[in-house]
């Protein structure tokens, strides 16, 4: 009851913003809508009566009813234009319209985004220290242009103070690195507290990634206030936040949110997009595309993955628009140039050296890594999740974020590896190492005659000094810590992605395998695995390629990607040379994770959180018919409907109120239960409410009348409410003993609601999209219950 | 309220596209130079800000610690690139981060501190729109009428900003009680 309380208030002032009630043309309005008879409504182009067509906030959209509108309104401009120049003009500008929203989509993310990247950089940077130069300047852009930078130490300047300098003003010994430990630990609390405060005060809808919930909203599902203007300013200052608090999380995931926050903003400028949510869902389909588009550079990959992992619906022409708007979003983040050398991504490589059949093997390896990771990874995440939702735990979230930002922190400082941001991560870890590099990865041991190294300063074939190995056991920390506070990260009431981490998971277990292939390849070149192709000096392993293919496995066994993330790897690469070791680790990590379990990290989130979201993927396998799924069952009491004349407004009501249904189907008697049609209980209540406000004579005892004709009454009676107009003249039915595998594939490819079940031509039942998805939970062995939507 | 959100992001975007075009510093272009440890000379790095057909071996590293005849061998090995940044967005980018953030701090100190001060002091003279009264009316929108009339007697401009705050803070407090206490939304 109290959600329904809730649904209806929102619906009120939603209705009240939007000016609905006008007081001038009621009367007009509703005596055109009373006089026409087909079931369309009045004049496409104008609305009928308002809130009539629109949705209650957690209810699934009439896929159907909206693209039928679409079509009628089309067909309405396209008649109309002939008629004069305005209206060719205006139809003009309806088709183009769909291309300029793509364009102002494209430039508003790409904006959003660079500066998302720019404040990001800067306050991570904060954490270490100030720029003396201007405060604005992160770390690398204040060593810019001083040449007090040594080739061993390529961060150190006299500008850049480190807060130990500027506090104590010592820069080395045990009080600076505590100091420095200290000022560290206080910056990553005070981010994440003012990240999760705000996200508490000001739109609680920000935290987690947002994929899970938007990919049930393109399915259809209408959560209201997701995708508004307050979230959307909120994810973007808390997503800088959050990521720059030290805590394990991406902002991949956030920034697809972002990105459809705009687009749902920009959709309200024009008609066409504003009214219909189908069309709006195109939109919200192509913007998806534009967030892993700006967060990975890759617009071909982030239009796969919009068609492959977040799309329900998506035609061939949102194809082409989501490419051109992914772009624009490209080339705008590209000329705002946030990382100083005309890159999108951090990590793009840029190194093309051969890779041989022979290192299938290891690349199958990491694959299998990355697989069974994934399947953990999901398992322990939607445990802690449930044990969030469920226990005394859920009840602190502002407590939850500090102590595991506090907990990061501390863990994280002393392990270079892990005190550095996820993507700097990476793209040292995807580095090629070169004679060029100092770091303590590259920390090979010098030959003993320095002329005879390669023109291109490649580093080829030597033995691992003591850098490198104590970089190899520091990552091999880095990979235990990352791989367990990730999973207690993801999920936190701040905005959180799950990208970044996995593929650093990911690229610290490539590496390690690299690293080690190298070394053995150094200590036996001539045992029977390297003769042939792997001679002294020559250049036969890069660990940055296996760092490369691990982050893809680990990344494809935890979201079950896979078209999409080789597409997105090899547009960061710029190469073709790696599609196979790619292909062949992603398809190897989601064969071993799909032996654990069939579902990705959005759709076990999407389970948790109990939406209505039917699988598209998945097949249906019982032999059940659809009378044993329909309602109502044996021992329930009748079907609720409306006969299509005899039943007085107050009946109505009584019925309405006296039930929760969101629909009722409308027969021509209570004898013959012939079905006539369908109508919606908002539809209903709101008609009701205006007839009885502006109507004359409508009062309680009047007859509802859905026919065309009105019946002949006694000429003392009221007026009869004539709602014809309403009502849903074509509503699908299944016979009771069509099999189910059928029905739930009818209702996946129209994006039904509701479906009517008949026997021998009389109604019987009604079957819902929620008996579907309570039935095949039933079936999997599953809690029923847990389906909390309607 | 929306079209001025829209307008504030589009200048937000132009301002940024533009400041590319506009006169560039001369502190934001260089030419970086990694040389590699060559004989008995250690690795350096050399930075100047020259312009693109400028940026090689020749003219950045500077002084040449390698004789004549090594210069070639010695630069071939040095690898040149030539960067460019804006110093003019960054600033502005991180400028106007900051102070939006403070101004939702400041807002949200104002709402749960100040405003309850506030209201205690003017009570009685403003009408508020009590949320918790209106509990489930058999007619749905019988409400609607009575806020409609009530704003249009008095339609200026405060009461209005204050009856979307009201609205607004209402929804806030029900996706709040759905993510964080019902853990219904978004576990």
């Amino acid at each position: 009851m109290h959600w329904e309380f809730w649904t209806k208030k929102l619906d009120e002032e939603d209705l009240i913003e939007n000016g609905v009630y006008e007081e001038s043309n009621g009367t007009s309005r509703t005596a055109g809508m009373n006089g026409n008879g087909p079931s369309r409504l009045v004049d496409p182009l104008e609305d009928p009566l308002p809130g009539v067509g629109t949705y209650e906030d957690f209810n699934t959209i009439d896929w159907v009813r909206e693209k039928s509108k679409d079509r009628d309104r089309h067909r309405e401009i396209t008649n109309k234009s002939r008629q004069s120049t305005v209206a060719l003009l205006h139809s003009i500008s309806d088709a183009f319209s769909g291309w300029l929203l793509m364009l102002l989509v494209g430039l508003m993310s790409g904006a959003l985004a660079g500066g998302i990247d720019i404040s990001a950089h800067w306050m991570t940077d904060v954490k270490g220290g100030l720029c003396l130069r201007g405060f604005w300047f992160n770390h690398e852009h204040c060593c810019w242009l001083s040449n007090e930078t040594t080739f061993q130490e390529r961060d150190r300047c006299p500008q850049w103070q480190s807060w130990a300098e500027l506090i104590t003003g010592k820069s080395e010994g045990p009080l600076a690195y505590i100091m420095n430990y200290l000022m560290y630990i206080f910056w990553a609390l005070m981010f994440s507290f003012l990240a999760v405060i705000l996200v508490r005060a000001f739109a609680p809808y920000a935290c987690g990634s947002g994929i899970p919930e938007i990919k049930t909203i393109l399915s259809g599902f209408i959560i209201r206030g997701y995708l508004g203007k307050w979230t959307l300013i909120i994810k973007t200052i808390t997503l800088v936040l959050a990521v720059s608090s030290g805590l394990s999380l991406g902002k991949e995931g956030p920034l697809v949110h972002v990105a459809c926050c705009c687009a749902n903003i920009l959709c309200h400028l024009f008609t066409k997009y504003r009214k219909n949510e189908a069309k709006r869902r195109e939109v919200l389909s192509a913007a998806a595309a534009v967030g892993v588009s700006v967060a990975f550079g890759a617009p071909i990959g982030g239009v796969l993955f919009s068609l492959e992992e977040v799309s329900y619906y998506f035609p061939l022409k949102t194809l082409w628009r989501s490419f051109f708007a992914a772009l624009v979003a490209a080339f705008t983040l590209r000329s705002i140039n946030p990382f100083g050398n005309s890159r999108l991504v951090l990590f793009y490589v840029e190194f093309h050296t051969p890779w041989h059949l022979v290192e299938l093997a290891p690349f199958i390896l990491l694959g299998i890594f990355g697989g069974l990771w994934g399947a953990l990874f999901i398992k322990a995440n939607i445990a802690w999740c449930r044990l969030r939702k469920t226990t005394c735990l859920g009840h602190y979230p502002v407590i939850e974020v500090l102590v595991v930002a506090a907990l990061t922190a501390l863990l994280a400082y002393p392990n270079s590896y892990t005190r550095m941001s996820g993507s700097e991560l990476i793209s040292e870890l995807f580095n090629d190492c070169s004679l060029l590099d100092s770091s303590q990865l590259c920390g090979y041991k010098q030959p003993a005659n320095t002329s005879d190294t390669g023109v291109d300063n490649s580093l080829a074939d030597r033995p691992a000094g003591p850098g490198l190995y104590t970089a190899l056991w520091q990552l091999a920390l880095a990979l235990v810590f990352k791989m367990m506070i990730t999973v207690i990260t993801f999920g936190m009431k701040v905005p959180s992605g799950l990208f970044i981490p996995s593929m650093a998971v990911g690229a610290i277990a490539g590496r390690l395998l690299g690293v080690g292939m190298e070394q053995l390849a150094y200590y036996n070149h001539d045992s029977v695995i390297f003769k042939g192709w792997c001679s002294q000096g020559a250049d036969c392993i890069t660990p940055g390629l296996y760092a490369m293919v691990g982050a893809a496995a680990c990344l494809g066994g935890v979201t079950r990607m896979t078209v999409s993330l080789v597409v997105i790897m090899f547009e960061l690469t710029g190469g073709l040379e790696y599609i196979v070791p790619l292909m062949a680790a992603t398809m190897t990590s989601k064969w071993v994770a799909d032996a654990f379990g069939r579902e990705g990290i959005y759709e076990a989130h999407i389970r948790l959180n109990g939406y209505p979201f039917l699988e598209p993927k998945e097949e249906f396998e019982h032999s059940s018919l659809a009378v044993d799924v329909m309602r109502p069952r044996r021992m329930d009491p009748a079907l609720a409907v409306l006969t299509q004349e005899g039943m007085t407004v107050g009946e109505v009501e009584s019925l309405v109120e006296s039930t929760h249904f969101s629909g009722f189907p409308v027969v021509v008697s209570s004898e013959s239960q012939r079905l006539v049609g369908f109508v919606l209980r908002r539809d209903l209540l709101i008609s009701i409410d205006n007839a009885r406000k502006r109507q004359d004579g409508i009062v309680s005892a009047s007859q509802v009348v859905f026919t065309e004709h009105t019946p002949l009454l006694p000429p003392d009676a009221p007026p009869p409410l004539r709602l014809r107009c309403i009502m849903d003249l074509s509503p699908f039915t299944v016979t009771d003993h069509t099999p189910m595998d059928i029905t739930v594939d009818i209702f996946r490819k129209l994006g039904l609601r509701q479906c009517l079940v008949t026997h021998n031509g009389r109604l019987l039942g009604i079957i819902t999209k929620k008996d579907i998805l309570k039935h095949m939970a039933q079936m999997a062995n599953r809690d029923p219950d847990s389906i909390l939507f309607n | 309220m929306k079209w001025v959100f829209f307008l504030e992001a589009l200048l937000l975007a132009c301002f940024v596209l533009l400041s590319q075009v506009t006169a560039k510093n001369s502190e934001d272009i260089r030419c970086k130079c990694i040389c590699p440890p060559y004989r008995e000379v250690e690795g350096q790095i050399y930075k100047q800000n020259v312009s693109l057909k400028d940026c090689n071996c020749l003219h950045v590293v500077d002084p040449m610690p390698v004789d004549g005849k090594d210069v070639e061998a010695y630069c071939l090995r040095c690898e040149c690139k030539y960067e460019e940044r804006s110093s003019g967005t960054i600033k502005f980018t991180i400028i106007m981060y900051l102070s939006i953030l403070g101004l939702l701090l400041l807002y949200m100190v104002y709402l749960t501190l100040l405003e309850p001060m506030l209201k205690r002091r003017l009570f009685g003279h403003s009408q508020l729109i009590q949320s918790d009264d209106d509990v489930g009316d058999q007619q749905p929108f019988a409400n609607a009428h009575n806020v409609l009339s009530r704003s249009h007697s008095r339609s200026n401009v405060l009461n209005k900003v204050e009856h979307a705050q009201q609205r607004w803070r209402r929804q806030v407090q029900e996706q709040r009680k759905s993510v964080f206490d019902r853990h219904v939304v978004l576990s």
